[in-house]
C-alpha cells in the first residue's frame, strides 16, 4: 500500500497540537512569565508549514490529466458498512491547499497581536485545520459529517476566548445557528444510509433517490449549507462572528469555513439530488440575487470595517450559489474559482483591517483617514485587494464574477442582471471604504503616529497578493484542476454515471 | 439444573452471597470493615460483571421465572461495571464527609442485585421483586447523609414518589394478570388483546417511566440529584438507568409483542420520549447547580433513548443499548468531575465554581470537555454514535416527528453544554479545587479516553449490540 498522504496531511496538524499540549503540560510552571511565550506560536507555525509542504507534495502526487473521479483514495472499515474513506478530486485539492496556506498565514498574523493563552490558541488553530482538511477529503457521508461538525468546536473557542467584547454572544450564535442546520443534515445522512444501504459518496452519486424524498433531503442539506455559506436570510451570524473574532479567526472563517457551504452544494446537493436541485433553482436564484443586492447595500452603510467586509462576503457568496445552480460548466467552474479567489481576497482584507486594528484598537471607519500619508506600502496593498474585491480585470475577483454571471446568464437573464447590479454596488462600498480610510486629511492624532506595515504583516499579505494576481492573469491554473470535477457533476445531474 | 441456574442468575447469586457475607463481616469487625468494604463490594460487582460475560448466552431458571440472554447480559455487564466504579469513587468522598461506613457498599451491592433480578426477570413477579430491591436500597442511599437536611429530604421525596410509582406498577401488573391470566411475559404476550390489558400495560409503562426518570414522571430527578450525596448520584445516573432502560425494552418486546400492542406502546413511549427531551433540554437551560443540571440532562437523554425504544424492532433495541452505554460512560466521568469540585469546607456544586478551570487543571478540563461533548452527542466522542444509532432507528421506523424533536432538543441542549465548556475555558479562574483521590480522577480520564477510543473503534461494540438486539427478538 502506498503512503497514506491524505491521512498524513489531515492529521499532521492534530499530531502537532497534541505534541504542543504535551510539552506545555510537562514544562508547566517552569516558564518565567513573559519572555519566550511566542515559541508556542512558532511551534504551531512549524507544524502548519510542514502540513503546507506535505499538501504541495500531494499536489504533485495528484494527476490532473487523469479521468474524472477521486485519487489517492484510502479506505479502512469503521463500523456497520461506514468506512474511513478519503480521496480528492481537483476541487477538494484546491480547497485543501487553500486551508493549508491560510492556516500558517493566520498563525503568523497572530504573532504579537494575540498575547494571552497562546498554547490553547495554537492548539485550537491546528485542530481546526485538521477538521477542515478532513471535510474536503472525506469520501464517506458520515465521516464528512463528523469533520464538518467537529470544526465548530475549535472555532467556537477561538471566537469565545480571543474575541472582542460580545464574544460570548457571537460564539453562541455562530455555534447554534450552524448546529441546527447540521443536525437536519445528519437526519438526511442517516436516511440516505438506510435507503441506499451505504454512506459511500461515490456510490450515492449514482443512486436514484425517489423524487419526493429528494425534495426533503435537498432541503435538509440546504439548511446546513445555506447557514454555513451563508445565504440570505440566515446570514446574520456572520457579521457578529467576524466582528468579534480575532483577526486570524476571521481569516479562517471567511477563507475556509464559508467555503464548506459551496463545497457541500457541489459535492452533495447537485449530484445526489439532481431533480430537487433543478426544482429549487428559481428559489436559489432569487435568494442569491437578494443576497448580492441586499448585502451590498447593507455593506455600504456599515461604520465598522470588519462588518463591511463580512457583508461583502455574503454578497460574494451569492455569486457562488448563482454559479453552482446555473448547472452550466462555466458557472460551476466559476463558482469554484470564486470560492478560491474569495478565500484569498477576504482573508487578505481581514488581515489588512487587522494591521490597523492592532495599532489603533478601533475598527470604526470614521477613526481613520489619510492612512496613505503614513503607510504608503499598506495603502498600495489595500488598493490591490479593494480592486480585487470589486472585480477588477487582472485580479482573481474578476474571473470568478464574470464566469458565474455568464453561467447564470445562460440559465436566467434576470438573475444575471441582478447580480450585475451587485458588482456595481461592490465598487460603491469598497471604494467608499478605501476613500474614507486611506485618503483625505488626517483627523485622528493616533493615525498621524502610525508606522507602515512591518515585515511580519507583509509576509502574511504579500503571498495572498501574489496569488490574487497570478490567478487573475492565469486562471487556467485553477481550471485545469476543476474542469474534470465540474464535468462530472454535470454528467451526474443529467443522469449519467459521472464519467 | 444447578448449571442452568448459574448460567441465568449466577451474577445475582454472587451478589446476594457477597451482601450477606458483608453483613456478617461487618457485624464481626465493626468499623474496621469500613475501608475494606468498598474494595470488597467493587470486587463482588466486578465478579458479577465477569460472570455475566462468562455466561453470555444465558439460560432459564426457577421454572421460567428468570431468563437471560445476550441482551440482558450486555445491560448487566455495563450496569455492574459502572456500579463498581461509582462505588470506588464514593470511597474518598465518604471519608471526607465522615460517613465512611460499610453499609454504603453493601447497599450498592444490594441495589445492584435488584438490577440483576429485574434484568433476569421473565415474569412480572420477578420483575417487581427486583425493582423493590433496587428501590429500597436506593431510598436509603439517597438519604445516606442522615445529618444533612438536603440528603434526608432527597431520600424522603424519592421514597414517597417511588412508593407511588411502585403502587401504580403493581396495579398495572394486577390488571395485566387479571386480563391475561398469567404473570409470565411469554403468556402475556400470547394472550388475546383486550382493553383491560391495554390499561395494565399503560400503568406498567408509567411505573417504569418513573424508574428511568422520563417525563412526566421525572419530577423527582432534579431534587434527588441535588440533595443526595454526589457518589450516590453517580450511581443513580448510571447503573439503574442502564438497567431500567433495558428492562423497559425487555418487557415491551417480550410481554407485548403483538402488532396491535406494539402500535399502542410505540405511541405512548413516543409521547413520553418527546416530553422528556423537551422538558429535560429546556429545564436544564436555567440551572446553576451542576447536579441539577445533570439531572435535567439525564431526563433529556432518557428521552433520546426512549426514541430508540419507540422505534421498536432490532434497530431500536441495538440503538438503545449503544446509546445507553455511551451515556453511562460519559456520566461516570462527569460525576467524577462533580466529585472533584471539592474545596476547603466541603463540596461546591454551582457551575460558576468551574470558572477558568483550564488554567488550573488543563488535563482535567480537557477530559471533562470531551465528556460533555460526548453526552451532548457531538462528533469525535462515543455519544455521537449513540445519537446516530438513535437517529437511524427512529428514521427506519418512520418516526419523523420524533426525530425532528430530537434535533430541536439537541440544539437547545447545546445551549447549556456549551455554557459549561465556555465557563471552564473562558471565564476568569477562581480558587483551585483541593486534590481528590486517585479513583475519581482516573475515572474522569479513563471515561474520557474510552469516549474517544470507542468512537474510533466502534465496530466491535456495534456488532455486539446488534447481536444482543437480535437475540432479544428471535
Amino acid at each position: 500500500m502506498n503512503f497514506p498522504i491524505l491521512t498524513a496531511v489531515t492529521f499532521l496538524p492534530l499530531a502537532g497540537a497534541v505534541l504542543i499540549m504535551l510539552i506545555q503540560a510537562l514544562t508547566a510552571g517552569k516558564d518565567e512569565p513573559g519572555g519566550n511565550e511566542n515559541r508556542v506560536l512558532y511551534a504551531g507555525l512549524v507544524f502548519s508549514l510542514a502540513t503546507f509542504a506535505l499538501s504541495v507534495v500531494m499536489l504533485f502526487a495528484f494527476d490532473a490529466n487523469a479521468p474524472a473521479g477521486y485519487q489517492l483514495v484510502e479506505e479502512v472499515d469503521w463500523f456497520a458498512g461506514v468506512k474511513y474513506r478519503m480521496g480528492i478530486d481537483g476541487m477538494s485539492l484546491l480547497l485543501v491547499l487553500l486551508t493549508t496556506l491560510l492556516t500558517p498565514i493566520s498563525l503568523i498574523a497572530s504573532i504579537g497581536s494575540v498575547n494571552h493563552r497562546l498554547t490553547e490558541y495554537v492548539v485550537a488553530f491546528l485542530v481546526l485545520e485538521t477538521f477542515m482538511i478532513g471535510v474536503f477529503c472525506a469520501l464517506d457521508l458520515v465521516l464528512f459529517y463528523v469533520f464538518f461538525e467537529a470544526g465548530l468546536i475549535p472555532m467556537f473557542i477561538i471566537i469565545g476566548v480571543w474575541g472582542g467584547q460580545d464574544k460570548v454572544y457571537a460564539s453562541f450564535k455562530f455555534f447554534l445557528y450552524t448546529l441546527l442546520g447540521s443536525l437536519f443534515m445528519l437526519a438526511a445522512v442517516v436516511y440516505m444510509y438506510l435507503e441506499a444501504g451505504t454512506s459511500d459518496i461515490i456510490a450515492l452519486d449514482t443512486f436514484d433517490f425517489d423524487p419526493g424524498a429528494q425534495t426533503w433531503l435537498w432541503l435538509a442539506f440546504f439548511a446546513s449549507f445555506a447557514v454555513k455559506l451563508p445565504m440570505w436570510p440566515v446570514h446574520t451570524w456572520l457579521p457578529d462572528a467576524h466582528v468579534q473574532a480575532p483577526t486570524a479567526g476571521s481569516v479562517l472563517l471567511a477563507g475556509i469555513l464559508l467555503k464548506l457551504g459551496g463545497y457541500g452544494f457541489l459535492r452533495f446537493s447537485l449530484p445526489m439530488f439532481p431533480d430537487a436541485s433543478a426544482a429549487f433553482q428559481p428559489m436559489v436564484f432569487v435568494i442569491s440575487v437578494i443576497a448580492i443586492v441586499y448585502a451590498s447595500l447593507v455593506a455600504w452603510r456599515q461604520t465598522d470595517m470588519k462588518k463591511l467586509i463580512a457583508y461583502s462576503s455574503v454578497a460574494h457568496m451569492g455569486f457562488v450559489t448563482l454559479g453552482i445552480f446555473s448547472f452550466t460548466e462555466i458557472g460551476i467552474q466559476g463558482a469554484i474559482f470564486q470560492m478560491i479567489s474569495h478565500g484569498l481576497i477576504s482573508g487578505a482584507l481581514f488581515l489588512i483591517v487587522g494591521v490597523v486594528y492592532d495599532r489603533t484598537h478601533t475598527r470604526e471607519i470614521s477613526a481613520y483617514g489619510g492612512l496613505v500619508e503614513r503607510m504608503p506600502v499598506y495603502a498600495a496593498l489595500f488598493m490591490l485587494f479593494t480592486m480585487a474585491n470589486v472585480g477588477l480585470p487582472g485580479t482573481s475577483g474578476f474571473v470568478g464574477e464574470i464566469l458565474t454571471m455568464a453561467g447564470a446568464f445562460q440559465a436566467s437573464t434576470w438573475a444575471a442582471a441582478g447580480a450585475a447590479l451587485g458588482v456595481i454596488f461592490s465598487a460603491v462600498y469598497m471604494l467608499t471604504l478605501y476613500r474614507r480610510t486611506v485618503f483625505g486629511p488626517i483627523t485622528n492624532p493616533t493615525v498621524a503616529a502610525l508606522q507602515d506595515a512591518n515585515m511580519k504583516e507583509l509576509i502574511c499579505i504579500v503571498p495572498l497578493a501574489i496569488g490574487t494576481i497570478l490567478l487573475g492573469v492565469m486562471p487556467n491554473l485553477i481550471f485545469d484542476l476543476t474542469q474534470a470535477p465540474s464535468l462530472r457533476i454535470l454528467s451526474l445531474i443529467n443522469g449519467g454515471a459521472g464519467v | 439444573m444447578f448449571e442452568s441456574m448459574i448460567a441465568t442468575m449466577g451474577p445475582e447469586v454472587l451478589l446476594a452471597g457477597a451482601a450477606l457475607l458483608g453483613v456478617l463481616i461487618g457485624a464481626t469487625l465493626g468499623d474496621r470493615f469500613n475501608s475494606l468494604s468498598f474494595r470488597f463490594g467493587a470486587l463482588a460487582l466486578l465478579g458479577a460483571a465477569g460472570l455475566s460475560i462468562l455466561y453470555w448466552e444465558g439460560g432459564t431458571a426457577f421454572g421460567g421465572l428468570a431468563t437471560t440472554g445476550p441482551f440482558a447480559n450486555f445491560a448487566k455487564t455495563v450496569s455492574y461495571f459502572s456500579a463498581a466504579i461509582a462505588l470506588l469513587m464514593a470511597d474518598g468522598f465518604l471519608k471526607r464527609a465522615n460517613t465512611h461506613r460499610y453499609e454504603y457498599s453493601l447497599l450498592v451491592v444490594l441495589a445492584s442485585l435488584g438490577i440483576g433480578v429485574t434484568l433476569s426477570a421473565n415474569d412480572l413477579m420477578t420483575l417487581y421483586l427486583g425493582i423493590e430491591t433496587l428501590s429500597l436500597s436506593s431510598y436509603v442511599l439517597a438519604s445516606f447523609h442522615r445529618d444533612s437536611a438536603r440528603s434526608a429530604e432527597a431520600g424522603l421525596k424519592y421514597f414517597v414518589l417511588g412508593a407511588l410509582a411502585s403502587g401504580i406498577l403493581l396495579y398495572g401488573i394486577s390488571l395485566v394478570y387479571g386480563f391475561s391470566g398469567s404473570t409470565s411475559y411469554a403468556e402475556i404476550g400470547a394472550a388475546a388483546p383486550e382493553l383491560g390489558l391495554l390499561f395494565g400495560m399503560v400503568l406498567v409503562i408509567v411505573g417504569l417511566a418513573f424508574k428511568v426518570s422520563a417525563a412526566p414522571m421525572h419530577v423527582w430527578t432534579p431534587d434527588v440529584y441535588e440533595g443526595a450525596p454526589s457518589p450516590v448520584v453517580a450511581f443513580f445516573a448510571t447503573a439503574p438507568k442502564m438497567a431500567s432502560m433495558a428492562v423497559f425494552a425487555l418487557i415491551m418486546f417480550r410481554a407485548f409483542p403483538q402488532a396491535e400492542a406494539v402500535q399502542n406502546w410505540q405511541v405512548i413511549i413516543g409521547i413520553i420520549a418527546a416530553a422528556s427531551m423537551l422538558i429535560g433540554a429546556i429545564g436544564a437551560l436555567i440551572q446553576t447547580n451542576l447536579k441539577r443540571l445533570l439531572g435535567y440532562s439525564s431526563i433529556a437523554n432518557m428521552g433520546y433513548a426512549l426514541v430508540a425504544l419507540a422505534a421498536g424492532a432490532e434497530h431500536g433495541a441495538a440503538a438503545l443499548l449503544l446509546f445507553m452505554t455511551a451515556y453511562v460512560i460519559a456520566s461516570l466521568g462527569l460525576f467524577g468531575g462533580v466529585l472533584c469540585m471539592h474545596r476547603e469546607g466541603g463540596m461546591v456544586e454551582n457551575i460558576d465554581e468551574l470558572s477558568g478551570l483550564v488554567r488550573r487543571r488543563p488535563a482535567l478540563t480537557l477530559a471533562l470537555s470531551v465528556l460533555i461533548i460526548s453526552v451532548a452527542g457531538f462528533p469525535l466522542a462515543f455519544g455521537f454514535l449513540g445519537k446516530l444509532f438513535v437517529f437511524e432507528a427512529g428514521l427506519n421506523a418512520g418516526l419523523l416527528p420524533l426525530v425532528i424533536l430530537l434535533v430541536i432538543s439537541s440544539v437547545i441542549g447545546f445551549g447549556y453544554y456549551l455554557r459549561l465548556i465556555l465557563i471552564m475555558w473562558v471565564n476568569e479562574p477562581v480558587e483551585d479545587f483541593e486534590p481528590v483521590d486517585g479513583w475519581v480522577t482516573s475515572t474522569v480520564y479513563l471515561s474520557a479516553f474510552a469516549s474517544i477510543g470507542l468512537f474510533i473503534f466502534i465496530s466491535p461494540v456495534s456488532e455486539l449490540v446488534n447481536r444482543a438486539a437480535g437475540s432479544l427478538l428471535s
